[in-house]
Formats: structure tokens, sequence, C-alpha cells
């Protein structure tokens, strides 16, 4: 499989704290990846350099062959991302939020229309299709910020923790939604929920204070620490894992 | 046309906050109403019409920067704006977007402000087009303050600046509610080197036609509009690589 993301040394350095300490991986094309690691670990700020919301102090990505560094602007073009908050336009309606994020990607209007009319068929938004958004409970809310994020049908699409703050019921259903879009899409997915990267992944990162602490699938990461629950792995990882 | 999408954005949020609307439009024509009611029972002219609305039309205008300011607090707290980053919009698509939404309901203000004006007594003449075409420049001052808070400022600490002290600043030092020649000193020294009072005596002499006395105070203007909208995409930009 072809290398959807190849990082390359990269780091973020804020004044004397290194955030993101020279991380080198490469994720392959249409593989649902995993950041885990306690807060403060760098997850955020990997995801945010990645998704050229941040310039990296040193280090590059080739994300589907462009640099996020000199070439930023043509890897907006194929990436989406969902933040950790919700990011939607909260006196807008469902259908206008989805309709304003395919219209800044340059759709046309009857293009706009239909990939609106998807992501609402897709997501089971036609309840809440002209409410405005900031009446949506927090599940609608993700669910619409999700879809936000694939109106643009991008390559590469990074999730920031998208089931915070999620009942369990809500949260297996994005789950199943996140589920159906590998393989097609590249996913880059960073959480606090063991069992969420654990359902979800093909590969795992666990990161802490910046750097890779281990990376492998569920079974390998639970090799590597001699554990057969991943909980176990995890605490054991981050608590005295080997380094990269 | 990115920033035309996101123009609508911006203008649906703003006009969809009922309170911002009732607050943006309704809150200048009270201040007309209650000064013309006082005008009334006091023996001298202190509240003129003629020369209150200007005043108020211009200090109206404040509230275009608690709009945009609050707006793109919100964005940035919500994360929005975040997201907005990683599309394929440039810096100007946001700036654009986000001012240029505030001008037409600027002059949609200042065109309630006058017609309740002359309900209240005030004569209308051609000038009074000029005094509205007038309140663009000036508009732009405060869209300018208000881009400028939000994008550094948080929520609270934006609305705050906004709302409580830029509607205070441009009360007291505009010259408004009373002469500055009353206090004098370092008081109307002040206030002649801030924008406010230039905004008002521009507006005062355009609503009377003398045009000639206008053009000081349309330079004072248009310098602080240019340099407060210059300094405030610097700093989004600044901000959108930072952020």
């Amino acid at each position: 499989m072809n290398s959807s993301i190849e990082i390359k040394q990269l780091t973020k350095q804020y004044g004397a704290k290194v955030a993101v300490d020279r991380i080198t991986l490469n994720i392959a094309d249409g593989e649902l990846f995993a950041l885990l690691g306690m807060n403060g670990a760098g997850k955020t700020t990997l995801i945010n350099m990645l998704s050229t919301i941040t310039q990296p102090t040193s280090g590059d990505a080739l994300l589907n062959g462009k640099s996020i560094v000199t070439e930023a602007d043509q890897v907006k073009k194929f990436i989406a991302v969902s933040p950790q908050e919700t990011a939607i336009a909260p006196n807008l309606t469902v259908r206008e939020n989805l309709e304003l994020m395919a219209g800044l990607y340059g759709f046309d209007k009857q293009t706009v229309k239909q990939k609106t009319d998807q992501m609402i068929q897709r997501f089971s938004l036609q309840p809440y299709e002209k409410s405005k958004s900031k009446t949506l409970s927090g599940g609608w809310k993700r669910k619409l910020s999700i879809a936000m994020a694939l109106i643009s049908d991008p390559k590469i699409l990074f999730l920031d923790e998208p089931t915070l703050g999620l009942d369990v019921l809500a949260r297996r259903e994005l789950w199943a939604v996140i589920e159906k879009l590998k393989e097609k899409t590249t996913i880059i997915l960073t959480t606090h929920y063991l069992e969420e990267a654990e359902s979800l992944s093909d590969q795992i990162c666990i990161m802490r204070d910046g750097r890779i602490k281990a990376i492998g699938t569920v079974s390998q990461l639970n090799e590597q620490a001699g554990t057969s629950k991943f909980e176990d792995t995890f605490i054991k990882l981050v608590e005295d894992g080997g380094q990269q | 046309m990115k920033m035309t999408i996101f123009a609508k954005r911006t203008t649906k949020e703003i006009i969809r906050d009922p309170l911002a609307v009732l607050f943006g439009i309704g809150f200048p024509v009270v201040l007309l109403l209650l000064l013309s009611a006082i005008n009334r029972n006091i023996p001298n002219d202190l509240f003129n019409i003629e020369r209150l609305t200007p005043g108020v039309a211009v200090f109206g205008l404040s509230f275009m920067s608690l709009f945009s300011a609050q707006l793109i607090a919100k964005d940035r707290a919500s994360s929005f704006l975040t997201r907005l980053f990683t599309t394929p919009m440039k810096a100007a698509d946001y700036i654009l977007g986000y001012a240029l939404p505030l001008v037409p309901i600027a002059l949609a203000q200042g065109i309630v402000c006058y017609a309740v004006a002359f309900l209240l007594g005030m004569k209308f003449s051609l000038s009074i087009v000029v005094a509205l075409i007038m309140l663009i420049p000036i508009s732009f001052i405060f869209i300018g303050i208000g881009l400028l808070c939000g994008t550094v400022f948080s929520e609270k600490a934006a609305t705050a600046i906004c709302g409580a002290l830029l509607t205070n600043l441009t009360a007291w030092l505009s010259g408004t509610w009373f002469d500055l020649n009353l206090v004098g000193g370092a008081f109307k020294a002040i206030a002649y080197v801030l924008p406010f009072v230039h905004a008002v005596d521009m507006g005062k002499a355009a609503a009377i036609g003398a045009y000639a006395d206008m053009l000081p105070h349309l330079w004072w203007v248009l310098a602080y509009g240019a340099a407060l909208v210059v300094i405030a995409v610097a700093t989004f930009r600044r901000g959108m690589k930072i952020s």
C-alpha cells in the first residue's frame, strides 16, 4: 500500500517547550491511524501541523506527496478536519452549514446541493435539516461536524476527539460512521477512549511528551508490552515503554 | 466567490441574533427619542435634533465593532475558524467576508436613525444623503476595531472592550452629547486626536451641506479607518500563521 502521509522529523516548539519532538512515521493510504496519549502528549499539535493549521518549527510532512510547509495551499484542497470542539456556525441551519463548507471548496451550486443532500442522508440529518445548528444536541452537533468535514470528499481526514463528551449510544453510532469511511479515506484520529482506538484503528501510535513511545497494531502493541488487555498495554507503554 | 459565500454566512449570523439587531438598530433610536423628549422639557436647545442625529448615527456604529468582534471571537473559541483555516480560503476571503456585510448593516442603521429623526422634526435635504454616505468610511473605523479585538481577545474581553469601553469612549469623546469646548483643555485635545469627534463633526457638517467644513475631518476618518483595517488584517494574518 502507498504511503498517504510521510512524516519526517516533524517538530513543534513553543519557546523552551517541545510539543512535538522529531516525529517520523508513515501512514498508508486508506488506513485509520489513531494517536493516543495523555493530555499534553502532543497529539493535537501533531494533527494541527499535518492539517496546515500550525507551522512546524522544523521537519516536514508529505500528504499525498505535497509538503505541509511549502505546498500548504495544495494540501488544503484534499484534507478536512473535524476539530475537538464542534466547530459549526451556530445561527446557520444544518443544511446551510453543509452548503457553506461545500461552497468554500469551490463546488458549483448544483454540486453543492447534491453533496449536501448526500451528507444529510448519510448522517440521517433529515429531521434537523432546517434547524439552527446551535439547537442540536451534542451528538447531532458532532455528526454535523463530521459531515461538514466529509462534504469535500477529502482524501485525508483528521478527527480530533470525535466522540468526546458523547453518551455510549451516540459514540457507537459515530463509530459506525467512521467505520464506513475506512478504505476510501485515510483517517487520523485522536482519542482518549482506548476502546475506540482498539475497535476502529488499523494502527495505533502512543505518544508521550511529544515523542512516539510505541507504534503498531493492537496485537503488536499488546505483544510488545507483554499484556493481553489493551488498557494495560497503554498504561505500561506510556509509563515505561521504549522510545522511537 | 469564496469571499461572497463566507460574507453571506456573516450576514446570517448577525441578523439572526435578535438581541444584536435590537440593540444595533433600536438603541440609537431609543436615544434619539429620549433625548428629544428631554430637549422639549429644558429651556435651552441642548439636544437639537439637527445637531444630535449625526452624532447618534456615529454612536450607533460602535455596535458594528461589537458585532464583528463577537463573531470572530466566537468563531475562534468554537474552533470554527480553525476548521476554516484548513479550507482553500485565502486571508483576504476571511477579512472581506467578515467586514463587508457590516457596511450595509451600518448604512441601514444610519437610515433608520435619520428616518426617526425626520419623524421627530428634522428637515430632509439632499445633504442628509451625503451624511449617510459618509457613514461608510466611518463604519470602517468601527469594523477595524471589531476585527482587531475579535482577533486578539477572548469573546468575553472583546465584548467588554467593544461593548462597554468603546461605546463609552464614543459617547464621551465624540461631542455627541455636549460641546467639547465646555470641557476644553486636555479632554478636548485628547478627543481631537481620536477619530470619534472628527466622525461626528464630519457628519454634522455633511448634514447641513457645509462640505468645505467636512473635509478636514474626512482625512482623519479615512486615515484612522485605513490604519485600523490594515492593523486588523496584519494581526489576523499573523493569527492564521500562529494558530
